[in-house]
């Protein structure tokens, strides 16, 4: 298990690591098969810890030599102590809790920074798919349809940034990443953010 | 021979080896008593083991095995009581999650047992018979002191790992309470930090089960020749209740008659439940000492981890540099997962490397004795994981036996 090959990286979890300062205390929350943690401990020499929810997930993770505990961001943040990680990482999760601002509090409670990525509900795709389908956005990158999606909380990354200041932290960092995988220009305006990035890594600070 | 012949001879074996045991034994003189938390030395006093593989040049490749409440040190070699193979042959042997080609792996009787380490069946020097209620209470700490004194014998400074379920879990706690420098990583698997109520009480009706049999002589039955050995079923058909599941009986008897069409309206084993109980009681009378079951029960009844370190269970564990394996079992209603949470979110409190899974099996908290593939994989990883850190070799790749049972 613990040599299996591994799959190519996800793009946002390339972004997250290279945010990550050397040898940092990261935990990653909703680690799944845990690619991220793997990366930031081989390459940035991370103190990389992990929770999951599924049990396959943290088999997998644990099999590989990770730590990793079986969890939820609802339950068991509450057990760190303030400050316990340099980063605390919510990879593509927010939208799937059932409080996103209260996890956000916790996050921003027990790490010195927190990075988020999300989905942005706002890109151009989804908006034409639900202007001319009249239906709720279903593509490569969001396949759920909207009654067995487990995404209940979608936002729009303006909307993501209006709840960075309603729980009082600021962005370090945002890379936006439009439907390719590439990088918009930290240059360009929020709407062209907001409508070609089909999804965004925030590096926040409270 | 006649059945009671049979009797004779086997109580004879399990006398023999309560002073003499079969396995290597180290023994403590007067010089080296073993302080008690009950606050009294024991003195002279003797521990009793088994190992399996070999110590590498560094002395770095050591696992010790807490056993639970009636297990042994035979943990991977045949019982030289009831000839059966070791209780946890499928975890411990060449190529297994513990690999004996790759690990050095120890396990001691734990002290208050029946099988060599010094217990109430044991013989009190001072007056030549056996201790019965004379032998100090043991703790859980006691147990591990005694074999931080055994590991220090095998001229071994850290453990690789420690590694234990159920009561063998309470004594991996202990450890790294009381020597967290001494061990690298530790798997504690269907445990928790304390013993709660509901399993105090169980073990309440065991042991009074145990005194209430008229053979038990006030504990003094070894002088009288005779055995409480209908309490000390009654005790252990009660709880072995507590390591199955609901499911599991269900599973396993149903509401099944035992070799019969029709219920016999009266207190024969009409159901296969019955009979199966039965037959765990009077197998485990053979093998085990009724005293020792009194000593050991109590010692997981006194214990509570985060009492020591003012009720709060973190403090225990604070600045531990310990790898933490912990598993329990969804099935298991002795220690159920919540007890494991608790222990895992003190870990997390402390800021302790640590992995924790819930197991998916209908078992119940013998689950992690059996044949458990997750259980397997996850220790096989988790050692793995752990030494790559300390630079020894990890143990062999899976068997096909395992990823595919």
């Amino acid at each position: 298990m613990s040599d299996a090959p591994m799959t190519e990286i996800r793009i946002d979890h390339k972004v997250i690591a290279e945010l990550v300062e050397l040898n940092s205390r990261v935990l990653d929350v909703g680690c799944g098969d845990g690619e991220l943690l793997q990366l930031l401990a081989t390459q940035k020499g991370a103190d990389a810890r992990g929770i999951e929810i599924s049990q396959i997930g943290v088999n997998f993770c644990v099999a590989r030599g990770l730590s990793v505990i079986q969890g939820d961001a609802n339950e068991d943040l509450a057990a760190y102590p303030d400050g316990a990680f340099d980063y605390v990482v919510l990879s593509q999760t927010l939208q799937a809790t059932w409080d996103p601002k209260e996890v956000m509090t916790r996050l921003l409670r027990i790490g010195e920074h927190v990075i988020v990525s999300i989905p942005n509900f706002g890109y151009w795709q989804n908006r034409l798919h639900l202007m001319f389908k009249g239906r709720m956005p279903v593509t490569d990158y969001l396949p759920h349809s909207w009654y067995n999606t487990p995404n209940i909380h979608f936002c729009t990354l303006r909307d993501f940034v209006d709840l960075t200041k309603e729980v009082g932290c600021t962005v370090d960092k945002a890379v936006v990443l439009n439907g390719i995988g590439q990088r918009i220009p930290i240059q360009a305006p929020w709407w062209l953010w907001n409508l070609f990035g089909e999804q965004a890594v925030f590096l926040l600070k409270e | 021979m006649t059945s009671h012949d049979g009797d004779d001879l086997t109580a004879a074996a399990r006398l023999r080896e309560a002073d003499e045991p079969s396995s290597p034994v180290i023994r403590f003189g007067k010089d080296r008593p073993l302080r008690l938390d009950a606050g009294v030395d024991l003195a002279p006093w003797q521990i009793a083991y088994q190992t399996y593989g070999t110590l590498n040049a560094d002395k770095s490749n050591a696992i010790l095995v807490c056993h639970a409440l009636t297990g042994d040190q035979h943990v991977a070699s045949k019982n030289p009581l009831t000839g059966k193979s070791g209780w946890w042959s499928m975890m411990v042997g060449p190529g297994r999650p513990l690999d004996t080609d790759r690990f050095l792996v120890i396990c001691a009787n734990v002290l208050g047992g029946c099988m060599g380490t010094t217990g109430p069946a044991s013989t009190n020097p001072e007056t030549g018979k056996p201790y019965a209620l004379d032998m100090p209470l043991v703790t859980i700490r006691d147990m591990v002191r005694s074999q931080a004194m055994l590991v220090d014998e095998l001229d071994i400074d850290t453990l690789f790992a420690v590694v234990g379920g159920s009561m063998g879990g309470m004594q991996v706690l202990q450890w790294v309470a009381s020597y967290p420098d001494r061990l690298f990583s530790t798997a504690v698997l269907c445990a928790g930090a304390r013993h709660s109520s509901q399993n105090i009480a169980f073990h309440e009706v065991g042991r009074q089960a145990v005194m209430a049999d008229p053979n038990w002589c006030n504990g003094k039955y070894l002088e009288f020749d005779v055995r409480p050995s209908k309490g000390l079923a009654v005790a252990r058909m009660a709880a072995h209740v507590t390591y199955m599941s609901d499911e599991s009986l269900h599973r396993k008897f149903g509401r099944s008659l035992q070799n019969r069409d029709h219920v016999t309206f009266g207190f024969d084993a009409d159901f296969q439940i019955e009979s199966y109980l039965r037959h765990q009681g009077m197998t485990f009378v053979d093998r085990f000492d009724a005293n020792s079951y009194l000593y050991v029960t109590r010692a997981m009844d006194y214990f509570d981890l985060a009492a020591e370190y003012g009720g709060v269970l973190a403090h225990a564990f604070q600045g531990s540099k310990t790898r933490f394996c912990i598993a329990s079992v969804n099935s298991d209603w002795l220690f159920p997962t919540s007890e494991s949470r608790v222990v895992v979110h003190a870990l997390n409190a402390a800021g302790a490397n640590v992995s924790f899974v819930e197991i998916d099996s209908p078992r119940g908290h013998d689950a992690f004795l059996l044949n458990e593939p997750e259980l397997f994989t996850m220790i096989r990883g988790f050692l793995t994981g752990a030494a790559g850190v300390r630079g020894i070799l990890p143990p062999a790749l899976a068997d096909d036996w395992e990823a595919h049972v």
